[in-house]
């Protein structure tokens, strides 16, 4: 009989408790995998290329606080800037304040905006349309398909932020790998019946030459205002997102307390289920030392039982967490965040599967070893 | 007839080390939901118990935050000369015009910068807001550029002890005095005169928004009506109570988040402590057949191992909610999806959040012990007690 054989016949001696440590190990290690994706994606991913090439200015205070619009001209002359856009967060309201009618609206500059977000696909003859009607719009697909637009449709949106009521017509639709549920529209038609948005922008966003040049630019923006009434703060989108993040509170301490929560768990009941098989196996153990088994074999039998089942788990674990997320990612306002988690699969799950290996490891070192080192005599008088 | 729980205990104690590994993994999904719900009555507070029911906001028609308000100056008058405002000591009406905005300051433990709400009231300002109390130096003077902080944001940001001077806007702000409130939203703002903040961000002619107390609730609520019927003003007033109100949603995100890792902790946990109850069940085989000699019933062998699972289930809830208590009272805080500003508040363990944990323990341990305690009661007896 080998070693493996041995291990595998262990640990499916008692059915039910293998299957119900590798389910509750799974969960935790479902926990923990979600948590982990999530991680990466705020905090490792540095998105698509395009995103990669493009900055975000804004007002240095905050982004409650308007540039003046004349900085577009004047961001172009620096050199390596290709486009400089408003993309303007509109806010407002469609239908009604129910959070499940929310999604982003931006006013910005038809002319250049599929210049400038190339990852957008729109048929020719649309964009042109858009660009011919101040009152048009465009979509993404998934946000069109959400509340069943066609083209040529009347959106009306009452604005908040801008005492304005929009009374938009959907020239085009756009679709891209990442959906980004968002509605663009010309922001001149803003700029017209809100006078205080005259002259004004929120964001501007910058498409530069290459992603070499990023940073770069991104300080000459910033120098350029420096002195000026209103000084800007110019980042990359990456960079920006992240600062949403970060207000949502500390984000980076509130995964990790509950990673190590879940880590924890896993130890603990790893640790439980051994221990309870140990126990009672102490006469088998003392039957296996008679027959002249070493005391490292004993070990290594317990150690690969304890391994196998956490693997399992862990295996369990991740599958399930791939599946949710990407389950999570057809969600309309967390998907975007979602699929890019999901795409953090081949990290992650290496990664989980070796937490579980070393927890199921460290779990059968003590109770393995305490018996491994009991008498036969004593081991074989046992009562379990 | 029921097993006696000593029975229950003494076994839990026999075998410690089962007994406190469990306890101790339902220990920790419970800090963990604990944690959470703890971050969410601190939240809850900040919001729902902001807000005085006598205070009439009044914004421009259609405004959801104080930040995107905006109406001209010229307003005010309109609003002080209307019915049911109570009056102060000098009998002047209690109206504030005020101007809400947010400024980026950086954190103390160096986490970056991040948004404050900084209020601009007019004189009657803090009149009005008679709840919060100054703890340290002196309030703001008018026509200085000067400003308050509450104690919340003194603990989390840089630069910001009486005396110290903080650089945004149009140069530096003094910082003369701290104030406590509560608890309440205001724990999230800096305060100042409204003229220097709106000279601040080029808005002289114009408000963000106004307050009125009201003489009495009924005041109050006729009150609001006023500000909307009057034609001259576009305006809308609610009862500030009503506006925290509509704010709780920025907890969402957290809430949403708590749900979905408290179930998946929790169901590990059942796991777990149905497979420390089979074993306890298959330790006692002999045992529980001798129970059933004697003449106990299937019920009561049912429900003794049931209760053994919910006391478990206890003991981890127990420990679970000492482990939390020092994170009572830490502040932290979060984004208001309102105002895009920071919410600081503090960590709660109220007497909800331990009733919760401990029904959130009790549920985990009798779903736990429902399958091993059926099991144990099942057995043939002849056949236990040969083994």
């Amino acid at each position: 009989m080998t070693l493996a054989r041995f291990v595998r016949k262990n640990a499916s001696r008692n059915k039910r408790r293998s299957l119900l440590t590798i389910l509750s190990m799974a969960f935790s290690l479902l926990l923990l995998s979600f948590l982990m994706c999530v991680w990466r994606a705020f905090y490792v991913d540095q998105g698509s290329a395009e995103s990669a090439q493009r900055l975000i200015v804004r007002h240095k205070i905050s982004l409650a606080n308007f540039i003046p619009g004349y900085y577009r001209e004047k961001i172009r002359t620096i050199p390596g800037v290709v486009h400089v856009l408003p993309v303007n967060w509109f806010q407002g309201i469609y239908r009604d304040q129910k959070p499940e009618n929310f999604f982003a609206r931006f006013g910005t500059d038809p002319d250049e905006f599929f210049d400038t977000y190339k990852e957008l696909s729109i048929p020719a003859d649309q964009e042109e349309a858009w660009k011919k009607d101040q009152a048009g719009a465009v979509a993404d697909k998934a946000l069109a398909d959400k509340y069943g637009w066609k083209i040529g449709d009347r959106i009306v949106i009452q604005g908040d932020i801008y005492p304005a009521k929009l009374e938009l017509t959907l020239r085009g639709i756009f679709t891209t790998a990442v959906p980004n549920n968002a509605l663009y529209f010309h922001w001149k038609y803003v700029e017209e019946g809100v006078p205080f948005a005259k002259g004004h922008a929120g964001t501007f966003g910058i498409l530069v030459d290459s992603p070499a040049h990023v940073n770069e630019v991104a300080a000459k923006v910033d120098e350029m205002f420096a002195n000026a009434p209103e000084p800007t703060k110019t980042e990359t989108e990456k960079a920006f997102q992240l600062g949403f993040i970060s207000m949502m509170g500390n984000v980076k301490a509130f995964i990790l307390v509950i990673s190590l929560a879940a880590v924890f768990t896993i130890l603990l009941v790893a640790g439980n289920t051994m221990a309870m098989s140990i126990r009672e196996r102490t006469r088998e153990v003392a039957v296996l030392k008679t027959l002249g088994f070493r005391r490292q074999t004993i070990l290594g039998l317990f150690a690969g039982e304890a391994v196998a089942i956490a693997l399992l788990g862990g295996i369990v674990g991740t599958l399930v967490a791939i599946v949710l997320l990407k389950g999570a990612s057809q969600a309309p306002q967390m998907g975007p965040l979602f699929s890019v988690a999901a795409k953090q699969w081949n990290f992650v799950a290496p990664l989980v599967w070796g937490v579980a290996a070393v927890a199921g490891l460290l779990s059968s070192s003590i109770p393995a070893y305490g018996a491994s080192r009991k008498g036969i005599v004593e081991g074989l008088r046992h009562i379990g | 007839m029921a097993i006696p729980v000593t029975y229950n205990i003494r076994n839990m104690i026999l075998r410690k080390g089962l007994t406190l590994m469990t306890a101790l993994g339902i220990a920790l999904t419970v800090m963990t939901a604990v944690f959470l719900m703890m971050l969410l009555a601190g939240m809850k507070k900040a919001f729902v118990k902001s807000g005085d029911p006598l205070n009439v906001l009044v914004m421009r028609k259609g405004s959801t935050s104080e930040l995107a308000g905006g109406f001209t100056k010229d307003k005010l008058p309109i609003l002080v000369s209307l019915e049911g405002i109570a009056k102060d000591n000098e009998d002047k009406p209690l109206v504030s015009g005020e101007w809400v905005v947010v400024v980026n300051l950086p954190r103390k433990d160096g986490t970056g910068d991040t948004n404050v709400t900084l209020r601009g009231m007019g004189n009657e300002g803090l009149v009005l807001r008679k709840n919060v109390k100054l703890v340290e130096g002196q309030w703001f003077s008018p026509g200085q550029h000067e400003l308050v902080v509450s104690q919340l944001i003194h603990r989390r940001f840089a630069h910001t002890a009486p005396g110290d001077a903080l650089d945004f806007g149009k140069g530096p702000w003094k910082v003369t005095g701290i104030f406590d409130a509560g608890g309440t939203a205001a724990d999230s703002e800096m305060w100042a005169d409204v003229n220097q903040v709106a000279d601040q961000f080029n808005r002289q002619n114009a408000l963000g928004s106004a307050y009125l107390h009201a003489t009495d609730p009924v005041a109050a609520d006729a009150l609001k009506h006023r500000v909307a019927d009057d034609q001259r003003l576009q305006l809308e007033g609610m009862l500030e109570t009503e506006y925290y109100d509509k704010q709780t949603t920025s907890g969402a995100p957290i809430r949403f988040m708590g749900y979905i890792v408290g179930l998946t902790m929790a169901i590990g946990s059942i796991f777990a402590a149905t497979n420390t109850m089979y074993a306890a069940v298959a330790y006692r085989a002999r045992e529980i057949a001798t129970l059933r000699v004697i003449g106990f019933r299937r019920g009561s062998i049912v429900l003794s191992f049931i209760f053994e699972s919910v006391l478990l289930a206890l003991l981890g809830a127990a420990v679970g909610i000492v482990l939390m208590l020092p994170f009572n009272g830490m502040s932290t805080g979060t984004s208001n999806a309102v105002t895009f500003s920071e919410v600081v508040f503090k960590m709660q363990i109220t007497l909800s959040v331990v009733i919760y944990a401990a029904i959130f323990a009790v549920t985990m341990g009798l779903i736990g012990g429902v399958a091993p305690a059926w099991s144990a009661a099942r057995r043939e007896i002849l056949a236990a007690l040969r083994d």
